[in-house]
């Protein structure tokens, strides 16, 4: 395998505008007889879908919820950023750029991260044009708000509600296509199979679940848009049904997938509750605008009322080791000194595992209303939860799994190595290094949708316009749909005793404990044979209930289980391979007194891994980061 | 705790469906009406049976995925909430708690608790966007809109589409839904341009859907887990009327 990253020539803020001069263009009577697949309706496929077919190619949409609508991007609460500058604090392309390669601790590449920036500025504008509702100020300008790892406000917000309304506003273009007959829309529909013909992608198979018939279709590109793997760890803010399979089966047919390990662990979550636990809550990181994060100062303190705690007993302890940010530092920071507190013994609540997220200075300096204005929704969701009310007593929070940063390895071009498959939003590894900052996530998915993808995938379609639809009974076709139905009979004739839950949560648990936020050389070894004895024991012992040929919500589960299970390993290889510390991942022996501690000589490159079949070692291959235009410094936020 | 739940099970879109009784004991008060649905589906597994078949993704309230119909509410008992956002201390220990799929003709349930909403899809397809294309659109700051207004946009916007208003119906019309919709677009200057077209569009495609006509009762706004406000639907019905006698 020969990794290109494709990266064009020339000074950085002239690559994108060069490249998309010298792209190749498709005629438009052309572009109708292309046609295109994308799997996933979130942020990136839905602005994708839609930009597609508005330049005339035809478009194949497949998620598994039943509306688009639904996508996980739906979930996004507290912003998108941008480099609009509108709020005259110093914000440029330049520093957005800057903070989201420092953010990522220098892990990103510089070209795909200036692109990212550039591009920003037309979503809001694009956004606001669709009737996405963003917050307002009184003169009818509209509003900012600051997020993690940045000191100028450039988070755009709807609020709580951002990604809710992204989203809606990505679908509702999408639907008018869907109503032009440009996109074809198939929800419930779940992807198992990419299917290349001569190392080139020519569809897909996916089952219908509700009928659970498995289909071939045809397409002369294929665009991955399917969202993170953090339910690899069980427990995460993920939608349940958030899963890696579309990702995984890409990379067992040829797609180097990237920096696995890179997982970003969010510090401000509702804690767990008890072992009956399904998922996590996120609060947003906008809380962290108003609210302080203490712990006591003393463990006697801990599980006292909090606010009996005097103020010279508590321990703001973002405050005082990172002055310059304070609250707002970057989240794989704030995530470690939480853990830290813990660890120490200081945490709250009836686990320990739990610090403060305090209000009670902001409603005394804004006011009840203004935090009310601001975090609402936010306020109303931890009172549900919680039953507590976060007004009159500090919200208890603990980290937990949120984002990946790893993912499919692509080009500039977002193709990854196999042709004509694109990979695009969080399902890529491209833009966020080892860490990703609040707010970047909704804006790289809608600038490779709306922006990125509609040049690229061009570039490549321009030569694929004498390619005739490819027979579905072409045997590539039929093989890959075989592979699927034996993999569902195989599940389904297991009749072992333990349920798909069960392995589920004890593969999460060896990740979050072994390739969680301390990671050892020690722990990673031992927790990668825990992974595979597990992996052996779910295809001999499983439960599955039901039927292949009906809804059956268990075998989906499984069917996605079953690939965690091998995602898992490969994290924790990963991991064990990268002997430093950089951002999300930090491994315990590589560390300057609590600082990850990175290792720039040996390790300033993306691992790429290539599979080599069921149960073999994967190979690795280095994709070296060039910096030309920034240096590389120890990140610092104190 | 412990509960008697009565639950709708039916096989698939053309079978007949009965509710069945099941025991449920040791639940905790602080798990939530899914996680105690999960720990019932553990138990059926485990027996042999096929579990209960419910649509949930997010479970926290916002992509309107899960749709129960509990002890004859949609979404249950509590206000503003949806069904993954109820919690067993929401219910009353030793409780006969009955569970249904929401019922509308325009929702044909696929199996047990899950129905077909893809009706929405369609109406949402009929007229519910700004034919913007991408790329030249202007500086978003070049349209300054009145924060009330967009704030009442906003809170228009936020339905999540989950069909609670259509269940909550005696007439099952999706009126709420749509005229959040309409109403949304009908707030912003950027909506003005398609303004008539749009209602008409998305009124008819209501219609052809299968829902039933709006007789102001006002079950919807009351069981909306979003709050969104009925007044919504006096704005479409104004915007209806005047559109269609513009356009004769
Ligand atoms: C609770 C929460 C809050 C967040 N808040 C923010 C925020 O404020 N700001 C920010 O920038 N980021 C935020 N993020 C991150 C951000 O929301 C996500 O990274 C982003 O929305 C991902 O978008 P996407 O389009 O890549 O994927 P998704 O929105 O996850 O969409 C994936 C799509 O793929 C489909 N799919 C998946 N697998 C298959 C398959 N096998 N077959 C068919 N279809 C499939 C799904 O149906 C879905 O349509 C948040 C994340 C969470 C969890
Ligand atoms: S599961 Fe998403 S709203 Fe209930």
């Amino acid at each position: 395998m020969i990794l290109d990253s494709k990266i064009p020539t020339g000074p950085l803020d002239q690559k994108w505008g060069k490249y998309k001069g010298d792209a190749k263009l498709v005629n438009p009577a052309n572009k109708r007889k292309l046609e295109i697949i994308v799997v996933g309706s979130g942020l990136a496929g839905a602005s994708a879908a839609a930009s597609f077919a508005e330049l005339g190619y035809s478009v194949k949409v497949f998620c598994y919820q039943d509306s688009a609508r639904r996508a996980h991007s739906i979930a996004a609460q507290g912003g998108i950023n941008s480099a609009k500058n509108y709020k005259n604090d110093g914000d440029s392309v330049h520093r957005l750029f800057y903070d989201t390669i420092k953010g990522g601790d220098f892990r990103s590449r510089e070209a795909n991260v200036y692109r990212l920036a550039e591009v920003s500025t037309g979503i809001i504008d694009q956004c606001v044009a669709q009737g996405v509702p963003f917050a307002r100020e009184y003169g009818g300008l509209l509003d900012n708000r600051s997020f993690g790892g940045s000191q100028v406000s450039r988070t755009f917000y709807a609020a709580g509600q951002t990604g809710q309304q992204l989203l809606l506003g990505a679908y509702s273009a999408m639907m008018r296509q869907v109503g032009l007959g440009t996109v074809k829309m198939y929800g419930r529909h779940e992807m198992h199979e990419v299917v290349t013909i001569d190392g080139v992608a020519r569809g897909i198979i996916a089952r219908n679940s509700v009928n659970g018939e498995l289909e071939r279709h045809f397409g002369h590109a294929v665009v991955l848009a399917t969202g993170g793997y953090g339910n690899v760890f069980f427990l995460s803010t993920n939608a349940m049904g958030c899963n890696v399979t579309a990702a995984w089966k890409a990379h067992k047919k040829g797609a180097a997938f990237a920096n696995p390990c890179f997982t970003q662990i969010h510090p401000t979550c509702v804690p767990v509750n008890g072992d009956y636990q399904s998922k996590l809550t996120l609060m947003s990181e906008s809380l962290r605008n108003d609210g302080r994060i203490w712990v006591p100062m003393h463990k006697e303190d801990c599980k006292k009322d909090p606010r009996q705690i005097a103020e010279e007993d508590r321990d703001y302890y973002l405050e005082r080791k990172y002055p310059s940010f304070g609250n707002l530092a970057p989240r794989d920071i704030a995530s470690r000194a939480a853990k830290e507190a813990c660890d120490e013994g200081r945490g709250v609540g009836e686990s320990g595992l739990a610090v403060y997220l305090d209000f009670a200075d902001a409603i005394k300096r804004k006011g009840y209303d203004a935090i009310k204005a601001s975090y609402g929704n936010l306020f109303d969701m931890y009172k549900h939860i919680t039953n507590e009310n976060p007004y009159e007593i500090p919200m208890r929070i603990y980290p937990a799994v949120h984002y990946t940063m790893g993912g499919l390895w692509v080009d500039y071009e977002l193709m990854t190595s196999v042709k004509g498959l694109y990979a695009a939003g969080e399902c890529n590894f491209s833009d966020h290094g080892a860490n990703r900052l609040g707010a970047s996530a909704l804006m790289q998915g809608l600038a490779d949708g709306y922006f990125v993808l509609p040049y690229t995938i061009g570039n490549y379609l321009a030569g694929e316009i004498f390619t005739k639809p490819i027979d579905l009974n072409h045997p590539a076709f039929v093989e890959a749909e075989n592979i699927v139905k034996e993999r569902f009979n195989k599940l389904l004739s297991i009749k072992g005793t333990r349920t798909v839950d069960d392995f589920h949560r004890e593969l999460g648990k060896i990740i979050w404990d072994y390739c969680g936020m301390a990671r050892t050389r020690e722990g990673l070894t031992k927790a990668r044979v825990m992974v595979q004895e597990l992996r052996a024991q779910f295809w001999k012992d499983v439960k599955v209930s039901g039927t292949t040929d009906s809804l059956n919500p268990d075998l989906e589960k499984a069917a996605r289980v079953a690939d965690f299970l091998e995602l898992g390993e490969l994290m924790i290889v990963d991991a064990l391979t990268r002997e430093e510390s950089c951002g999300g991942h930090f491994r315990t022996e590589y560390q300057d007194a609590g600082e990850a501690q990175r290792n720039d000589e040996l390790f300033a490159f993306v691992s790429a891994w290539e599979y080599t079949g069921d149960n073999k070692d994967e190979i690795l291959h280095k994709e070296q980061l060039v910096y030309e235009n920034i240096k590389l410094q120890v990140r610092s936020y104190k | 705790m412990k509960f008697t739940l009565q639950i709708w099970r039916q096989a698939n879109n053309k079978a007949q469906g009965k509710m069945v009784d099941y025991q449920i004991d040791n639940i905790n008060a602080n798990m939530s009406f899914l996680e105690m649905m999960d720990v019932l589906n553990d138990q059926i597994i485990r027996k042999g049976e096929e579990p209960v078949a419910f649509d949930h993704d997010c479970r926290e309230g916002i992509c309107g995925m899960c749709s129960m119909h509990i002890n004859g509410r949609a979404h249950g008992p509590l206000k503003l909430s949806t069904t993954c956002q109820l919690y067993m201390r929401n219910f009353t220990d030793g409780e006969t708690i009955t569970i249904e799929p929401f019922r509308a003709k325009a929702f044909p349930v696929l199996k047990d608790l899950i129905v077909n909403r893809g009706a929405f899809d369609n109406i949402q397809a009929a007229g519910g966007f700004i034919s913007v294309s991408t790329g030249q659109v202007k500086d978003a700051n070049n349209i300054p809109i009145n924060k009330e207004d967009a704030d009442m946009a906003f809170y228009a916007a936020a339905c999540i589409g989950c069909g609670a208003c259509v269940a909550a119906c005696k007439n099952a019309s999706a009126s709420l839904f749509v005229s959040a919709k309409v109403s949304q677009y009908a707030l912003l200057p950027q909506g003005q341009t398609e303004r008539n077209e749009r209602v008409l569009a998305m009124v008819n495609q209501m219609e052809v859907e299968g829902f039933g006509s709006c007789t102001n009762t006002g079950a919807c706004e009351a069981e909306c887990p979003k709050g969104i406000s009925i007044s919504n639907i006096a704005r479409m019905n104004r915007d209806y009327i005047s559109a269609a006698i513009s356009a004769k």
